[in-house]
Formats: C-alpha cells, structure tokens, sequence
C-alpha cells in the first residue's frame, strides 16, 4: 500500500502487481530485523526504555504547536539512527519518499486554498501561496515523516518480539499483546500463501486477463484464504490444546534493565520534557 | 472527565481567572478530555482519551468473542487478523481501468460476525501501523473506530437487512455482500472525513492557522467521499459479493456462522425486527441534508417564532393545502412547552458548526448514533440475562 511508490517501474497485470506487494512487504520486514542484531546505541537499550521513548517522542512531535519543534524531533530521531548505525538515506530513502508523495498529495492543495495572508503568487496560474496553508502544509508533511521515523527506528533496532513485549509497559493485556504476535507470524504464512496462489496462475496464463475474470481470480483466492484461515485457526487451537494450553497466556519476561537504560531513562525523559515544554507553549 | 466541548470552555476561562473561588481546585485537578478528534491536548494537566471511542466496542468485542469462542478465539482471531492484513495489500482492478484497495472488513463481518471483523481488522490495521508503517501509530484509534467498528456493523446490517431469510446459496446474498461492502466502506470514509473536517475548526495556533488536518468539512467530506463512491467503494463491493459467490459454490458452511446466529434470534424476536429499521435509519442518515433542499417547510415542525414571522405564516399556508394557521395567535401550548425544552442541539445546528448542511449531517450522526448505542447496550444487556437464565436451566 504505502510503499508502492518506489515499485512502479513494473506495471505489470494486477497478479503481478499484487505479488509485487506481497513480496515487498516480506523484503521490507526482513530487511528492517537484520538491523537489531548490530552494536549500536539503541540496540543496547531495553526494549520497554525504546518503544516508551519513541511513542513519548512521536506524541511531542504531535503535540508541537511550533515547526521548529517537529524539526528537533526530527534531527534527535536522525541523531538516533546514525549513532545506532542504520544506513540513514538507503533504509529511510523510499519510506520517507512514499510517505512524502501520499501526505504531499493530501497536504499541497492546503497551500493555496487556506485563508491567510498572502506569501507569494505563483506565476501565470495566479495562485496565491497562503501562509497558513503553507505552515499547515509543512506541519502535516513533518510531523507524519518523523512518526513514521521513530516507528521504524524502534522496529529496526528492536526484534519484534521485544517489541510486542514491551507493549505491556503501557498497560496493553497480555492476551492482545500475544494475538499480534501470532498475527505477525501468519502474516507471513498468509503471504506466503497468497503469493504462491497468484504465480500458480500467472506461470499457468498467456496474455492479459481481462479485468472481469481478474476480479472473480481476487475474489477466489481472497475465498480459498478465508478457508484456509479457518481450518488454520482450528489446526493451530488442537495443537494448542494438546500441548497444554487451557486459555491462559504465559510469556516468558526476561527484560531487565542495564546500566545503560539508566544512562537513558533520564536522557529520553529530558528530551521528551524539553520538546514538549517548547512545543506547547 | 470532560467532553471536548466542555473542556474548550471550562478550562481556558478558570485558568484565565485563578482569583475566583473554586479555581484553584478546578486548574490543579488532573483532566480527562474524551474525544476522538484531538490528538494532543493544548491544556497543562489534561490527558486526552484519544481512544476512548473504539475502546469500548473493543471491550464489548473482546466479551463477546470470548463467549462465543472461548479458547479458540486466541488462533482464530490471530489467523483472521492475519487475513485481513492480506487483503488490504490486493490490487483490484476496477473497471476504467483504475486498481483499488479493499479492507476487507464487509468480508470479515458477514463470515465473522461483527464483533469477531472488530477485533480481526483492529488487529490487522494495529499491526500495519507498528510494524509497516501505514496509518500512523497515534491514528490507530480512530482508524479501527472507522474501518473496523463502523466498517463492520454497516456491513452486517447491510447484508441481514438485504438478504434477509434467503438461503445461503441464494443470488440474493451476493448482491446483499456486495451492497454491504459498498456501503460501509462509504460510512467509514464518511465518519473519517467528519473528523478531519472539523480539526481546522478546533485547532489553530494563535494566528488561526490549522495546525493539523487543514480542510474543513466542505473541502474533506467531498475529497473523502468521491474516491469512496467511485473507487475504494466499488473495490469492497467487488471483493465481498465475490468471495461470497465463492464460498456459496465451494465451502458454504463459512456463510452460515453470521446466518445462523440471524436465525437464532430470530426466534427470540429481538434482533431481527429491528435489523431493517438500522439499515432504514442509516439511508435516512445519509439522506438527511436532502431535507434542506427540498422546498417549504418541515410540516408540523414549526416552533413558536414561526407562527410569529409573516413569511414563515405563508410557507405554513402552503405546506398545510391552503389552511390558514389562525391570525395572531401561536398555539399557546408550543409557547409555554417550547421554552421548557432546550434541545441540546438546538435546530439540529450543532453550535461549533457554522456550515448549516454539514450541521445537518453531523447532527442526524450524532443523533443515530445515539439511538443505536443505546440499542446495543439494552442488546448487550438482553443477550446476558438470557444466557443468565440458559445457564441456570
């Protein structure tokens, strides 16, 4: 969906379209896990200290009434990635660019159709450049390019897993925390499914299928998913049950704070406090 | 706990007079502002409940879902969840030759049931937010609110309302589904749009400049609504008559989990009957503003200073086939009644609203709204008092 953008050279059928993004949202979440395993400071931080820092972080740039301030939130969250040694333009590049072509297309109309004063005149089209409308512009397009940023930094820093555990600190049940994860897992399974449907047919098809029999192919396949959902889900809760479980959740906990996450806990907290006292005033 | 209405008066003006008596407690109390639109609170000492609003149709959900299924809620909810990520990622093509993307909660919904596509799509749009950095992490609230709570109940009402008693088998629920999916992917993007549209209303900095989303609903409503009706509408309608038909021809034991509960209370006689007025109710809803347009007035809904006004006098004349309301003289019980009650959304004007059709609109929402959280909540209580007396027997 969101990351399209930069995958648009093959304009292919809608099969290959659709395998496209299957296979892209697998290399995107592959390419992000590699990363958690390096020597780099957010590596080192407890998982519960980094998912509190970046959602802290992502609110204060939320709440900024102030550009400037989204802007400081921005460069601390590139800060993070360099000295976490994530490769900044070859892992942010397409995200921020996707991220840029779908908030532009909503933002750039505000431009010029907000009431304010006037800052300039675009040539020939006699449009007027509103400053409101440009601040508002340039709010909307930051502020989601540094949540999408600090999000990918926790998860490209953080095996997921940790990540889920450390959902808990906020008061999220352990039982959600624990269909996310099983969600994660069949996402994987399910693309993987629904990638292997689509090139059966494709390695089977000569020409261009036309648009009607394409819709009735979606629909069958997205059929033949929702069947295997369910005799998966059952699959899944038998072995479940004959391995023990009884309708409670236990997870392992093995998060224990280090020197550090001490280190860090006052630094996060100061940034966060320093940004949202500017921001808000 | 305030509403957000509430707290934009109360807490600027005692933070504005600390002298009075009572300020000091009222500016010094921790705050809770319940409301779906703000995203951050511009008060020192207030909290913003931004997830207030689908927060209790995840907990009904969770409820239900556990009752129905119990253990097996854990795998099934996960692999569905799983499954409506899938979806969202297909590309239709639509027939113009554009692609669109479904949701796949209309799907969720009818082989689900309402409460099991809530929690699935919640799940599947939590994790595309975290993990796949599509929609936003502080926009998950509202998000689910709209494609999954929203989503999933237009859809099933869509889809019982049409299809009715039919057999599982029958055309008629492919064009139920597909009515469903179109639909109740148009109330989201409906209720999406609303709250947008009213966030440059609300938030601007000290020069009036929109801080966050800066169409207003005369802009968001028709920019939200025209890709909805022409492209993400027609891709839901495709996906969920389709897989419908699928499963009619190949495994239509999956239709009958939603039919057959329809069934069950059927028997009851509670849920059934009223089904057909939701749907009723919704297109109402949705045709409200076209009561604006339409000439005349409202017969029979005058108020005292329409008796009052000459002009207004004539309109009544003419609505009523030529009978003259008597001279001089409004009716004396709408004068001393009239003044009793103050509607809280006075002329269905909601007051923070300056454009009257979209007034309108959000008002007959609100207003619907109401009338079915109440529904559901006496539903909700229904339902366990008779699995209460089941339990006994």
């Amino acid at each position: 969906m969101g990351g399209e953008a930069h995958h648009g050279k093959r304009r292919g059928n809608f099969i290959q379209r659709t395998i496209d993004a299957l296979t892209e949202t697998l290399e995107r979440s592959l390419y992000a896990e590699q990363f958690s395993e390096q020597r780099g400071l957010l590596q080192q931080l407890d998982p519960r200290v980094k998912f509190v820092s970046m959602l802290g972080l992502i609110i204060t740039a939320a709440a900024a009434r102030h550009v400037w301030v989204v802007a400081a939130v921005a460069l601390c969250a590139l800060f993070f990635a360099f000295i976490s040694r994530i490769p900044i333009i070859k892992s942010f590049g397409p995200i921020w660019l996707g991220m840029f072509i779908f908030s532009g297309l909503i933002a750039f109309p505000a431009i010029f159709i907000t009431p304010g004063p006037t800052l300039a005149t675009v040539p020939w089209l006699q449009w007027n450049v509103s400053a409101y409308g440009l601040q508002s512009a340039v709010f909307l397009l930051l502020r989601s390019e540094v949540s999408i940023t600090l999000s990918f930094l926790l998860i490209m820093t953080t095996p997921w897993m940790h990540v889920l555990k450390s959902m808990r600190v906020i008061g999220i049940p352990t039982l959600v925390v624990v269909i996310l994860g099983m969600t994660y897992r069949y996402i994987f399974l399910m693309l993987q499914s629904a990638s292997d449907m689509f090139e059966a047919r494709q390695s089977r098809m000569i020409g261009k299928l036309p648009d009607k029999e394409a819709r009735r192919l979606a629909a069958a396949t997205v059929g033949v998913l929702l069947s295997k959902s369910f005799q998966l889900g059952n699959d899944v809760f038998l072995a479940m049950q004959s391995r023990g479980y009884r309708g409670e959740v236990y997870t392992l906990d093995e998060f224990a704070l280090r020197r550090s996450d001490y280190v860090a806990i006052p630094f996060m907290l100061l940034i966060v406090c320093t940004g949202l006292w500017f921001g808000l005033q | 706990m305030l509403g957000h209405n509430l707290a934009k008066g109360f807490i600027p003006y005692w933070a504005a007079n600390p002298d009075q008596p009572g300020a000091e407690v009222f500016n010094h109390t921790a705050k809770v502002v319940c409301s779906r639109q703000l995203t951050t609170s511009p008060w020192p000492n207030t909290t913003i409940a931004l997830y207030a609003a689908a927060a209790p149709f995840w907990y009904i959900a969770g409820k239900r879902i556990k009752k129905m299924l119990s253990m097996r809620m854990v795998p099934l909810l996960s692999v569905f969840a799983a499954f409506s990520f899938i979806i969202m990622m297909f590309n239709l093509p639509l027939p113009g030759g554009t692609t669109g993307h479904a949701t796949g909660a209309a799907i969720a919904a009818i082989v689900l049931g309402p409460w099991g596509s809530i929690l699935a799509v919640s799940i599947a749009l939590a994790i595309q937010a975290i993990f796949f950095g599509d929609g936003g992490i502080l926009a998950i609230g509202a998000n689910s609110f709209n494609i999954a709570v929203v989503g999933s109940f237009v859809a099933i009402w869509v889809y019982n309302a049409v299809a009715g008693k039919s057999a599982l088998t029958a055309s008629r629920r492919v064009i139920a589904a597909g009515l469903a999916g179109y639909l109740s992917i148009n109330a989201a993007a409906f209720v999406t749009a609303l709250q947008f549209g009213v966030q440059p209303m609300w938030f601007t900095d000290a020069n009036g400049a929109p801080l966050y989303a800066p169409y207003g609903l005369d802009v968001a409503i028709p920019a939200m609504m025209i890709g909805h009706i022409g492209i993400a509408g027609l891709a839901e309608m495709f996906i969920t008559a389709g897989v419908v038909a699928y499963l009619q021809r190949s495994d239509v034991a999956l239709l009958s989990l939603t039919a057959q509960k329809d069934a069950e209370s059927k028997v009851d006689g509670t849920w059934a009957g009223t089904r057909r007025l939701w749907v009723m109710i919704a297109l109402m809803m949705v045709l409200s503003p076209l009561g604006l347009l339409a000439a005349g007035t409202a017969w029979g809904e005058w108020g005292a200073e329409e008796f009052a006004d000459p002009a207004a006098r004539q309109a009544i004349t003419e609505a009523s086939l030529g009978a003259t309301p008597p001279v001089d003289s409004t009716p004396e019980g709408l004068l001393t009644l009239g003044s009793w009650f103050e509607a809280p959304i006075p002329d269905y004007a909601v007051p923070f609203i300056s454009n009257e059709v979209v007034g309108y609109i959000f008002s007959a929402v609100m207003g619907t709204g109401l009338v079915m959280l109440c529904f559901l909540l006496y539903g909700a209580i229904a339902d366990r008092f008779r699995n209460n007396n089941g339990a006994t027997n």
